[in-house]
């Protein structure tokens, strides 16, 4: 029996959703995000209050101790997790809720009827297949248990247009017979076009991966709720769905390439691999005092973090830099590619946690004419989206992508690991160039010495 | 549900997504991965279903496995956009932001 009319559950259906419209609509400003993260999570606990209340539903003890595990599970992760890995923690995310989604529609597969519902019940598991072994490649390359290359065979594209045809063909069988056994051969094909779809992703195209997975998780959900009757399931998936196809779209053009172009690129041998060798040419390399002498003295410096910073844990460090120089009359501000980091936005989230305002945190945009008035462009850990080629050479595999013209500042210190090119793999004309200089080591580490050399003077 | 009703919902929902999506500004958009990561958690409450009108072991067990896998996706995904989010938080002028946990750690 169930204690909620059918008119009782619909209205807090209704209210949950439009708490999730919320929740994202608070993202439109720092001010206001946190809060409508709240009340999303809020409207999440009322529809499984709900659900418990309105429909019937046997083996309560059983699910609920289910809750408690998945709970106990994510919210330490969640709590622990360094801001460098997050990336890695939303794909994990991703993949189980798409995973999710994909069990739920087997399981309602006996039970639906109508054509147009087996139909969703076949896009719920295949996209929810692909979502979840989609999200575990990208987990393993982000993690590093897979190379972060592209992984390319020949006849890949014959392998993938093969195995979705044979999909399809499950599928329509899974609509026309209803029979198990053709359902598990769909959930394993997706599985394999999941993996398929992200093992050729060369690793800078990942952050664009994990936004269009969000997308298809989104959507796998919205056809589950089509599935069970449930409108919220709907109206959240879809909600999901649209917003990571936005991102999913601003994302690639930020990074000058079409959403086809990156998750088919390795296909056509347009891939994004490149040399890893080091380069021999001479470049002009300094010392952290020599550094510290050329921000000490500018008046305008634009500092551009990159993926490097985050993983030498030098966020902190570089904050402590930018309000030494802003107590001595130096103007500092910050310069974020949107696809500096592992996922868009991610440089942003590692600054914040920093205690870097976001006030200083200038968007391309909006910087890229400002630095013919900058003195020093201090490139921290970041190569790729700084590199000229991508607008002058229209042979590299990161042509027509935006970069930050740092190249237009008077001078540009690079704070560098090693000379080995990005994770892109591409070689970076501008470290040649007679007005940059090169500071080498781990980014933390010169960064700390080049502090304590401001510091001293 | 009568496929018509359910196409309104979702053509309506699909603009109300973009809509509200186009204003977020690209400082927030990892936030706004992981909150969007959040919200199709909610497939638990499909998972809470399907758990709960399963009738054999062996499929309760895979309607459980769902459940905590849709539940890791909810809880996980709106606390750590909670984390993140905490650290856009406006903050005091400098020296007054002492009881901000600068990592986020704490609840």
């Amino acid at each position: 029996m169930s204690l909620l009319s059918a008119e009782w559950t619909g209205l807090l259906y209704l209210i949950a959703a439009v708490c999730f419209i919320l929740a994202l609509r608070g993202l439109s400003s720092p001010k206001t995000a946190r809060r409508g993260n709240l009340i999303g999570a809020a409207g999440a606990l009322l529809a499984v209050v709900t659900v418990f209340l309105s429909a019937r539903i046997e083996n309560i003890p059983a699910i609920l101790v289910a809750i408690a595990v998945g709970s106990a599970i994510a919210a330490p992760i969640s709590r622990r997790v360094e801001m460098t890995q997050m990336p890695q923690l939303v794909a994990l995310f991703n993949g189980v809720g798409g995973g999710a989604a994909a069990l739920v529609a087997v399981l309602e597969l006996s039970s639906s009827e109508s054509p147009w519902s087996k139909v969703a019940v076949v896009f719920t598991m295949l996209v929810g297949a692909v979502s979840f072994s989609g999200s575990a490649v990208t987990v393993g390359k982000l993690q590093g248990l897979i190379s972060s290359r592209p992984l390319i065979f020949p006849g890949l594209a014959i392998v993938m247009g093969g195995i979705v045809l044979v999909a399809l063909v499950a599928g329509g069988f899974v609509v026309a017979t209803g029979a198990a056994g053709w359902a598990i051969a769909l959930l394993v094909l997706g599985l394999l076009v999941g993996a398929l779809l992200v093992l050729p992703v060369g690793g800078a195209d990942v952050p664009i991966v994990i936004s269009l997975l969000n997308a298809f998780t989104g959507l796998a959900v919205a056809a589950s709720g089509i599935v069970l009757g449930n409108l919220l399931l709907v109206v959240a998936g879809t909600l999901v769905g649209a917003s990571g196809t936005i991102l999913t779209r601003a994302m690639a053009s930020a990074m000058g390439r079409g959403v086809n172009g990156i998750l088919f690129g390795a296909f056509k041998g347009g891939s994004t691999a490149g040399s890893t060798t080091q380069s021999d040419r001479p470049v002009r390399s300094s010392n952290p005092e020599d550094v510290a002498v050329l921000l000490n003295y500018a008046q305008r410096v634009v500092i551009v973090p990159g993926y490097g910073l985050a993983v030498a844990q030098g966020q902190h460090t570089i904050a402590e830099l930018a309000t030494t120089l802003e107590a001595r009359g130096v103007e500092v501000v910050f310069a974020i590619h949107p696809v500096a980091g592992r996922m868009p936005g991610h440089m942003n989230v590692l600054l914040a946690e920093a205690n870097v305002p976001y006030e200083v945190l200038k968007e391309m945009a909006e910087v890229n004419p400002e630095f013919k008035n900058t003195d020093i462009a201090l490139v921290v850990g970041a190569n790729d989206v700084v590199n000229p080629a991508a607008k002058t050479s229209p042979g590299s595999p990161i042509y027509g992508m935006p970069i930050l013209d740092v190249g237009e500042a008077r001078q540009v210190v690079f704070l560098k690991r090693s000379m080995r090119p990005g994770f892109a793999g591409i070689e970076n004309e501008l470290l040649y160039d007679p007005k940059t200089t090169l500071l080498f080591g781990d980014a933390k580490d010169s960064l700390t010495k080049v502090l304590g050399a401001v510091n001293a003077l | 549900m009568d496929p018509i009703t359910l196409l309104t919902v979702v053509v309506l929902a699909v603009f109300v997504g973009f809509e509200v999506v186009s204003k977020v500004s690209s400082t927030l958009h990892t936030p706004l991965m992981s909150g969007a990561n959040a919200i199709h958690g909610i497939i638990l409450i499909g998972a809470i279903i399907v758990a709960g009108q399963a009738l054999e072991p062996w499929l309760l067990a895979v309607a459980l496995l769902a459940v905590v896998m849709a539940t890791a996706n909810l809880v996980g995904g709106f606390v750590v956009t909670d984390r993140m989010l905490k650290m856009f938080a406006p903050r005091k002028p400098a020296g007054a932001d002492t009881k901000n946990d600068p990592k986020g750690t704490t609840k």
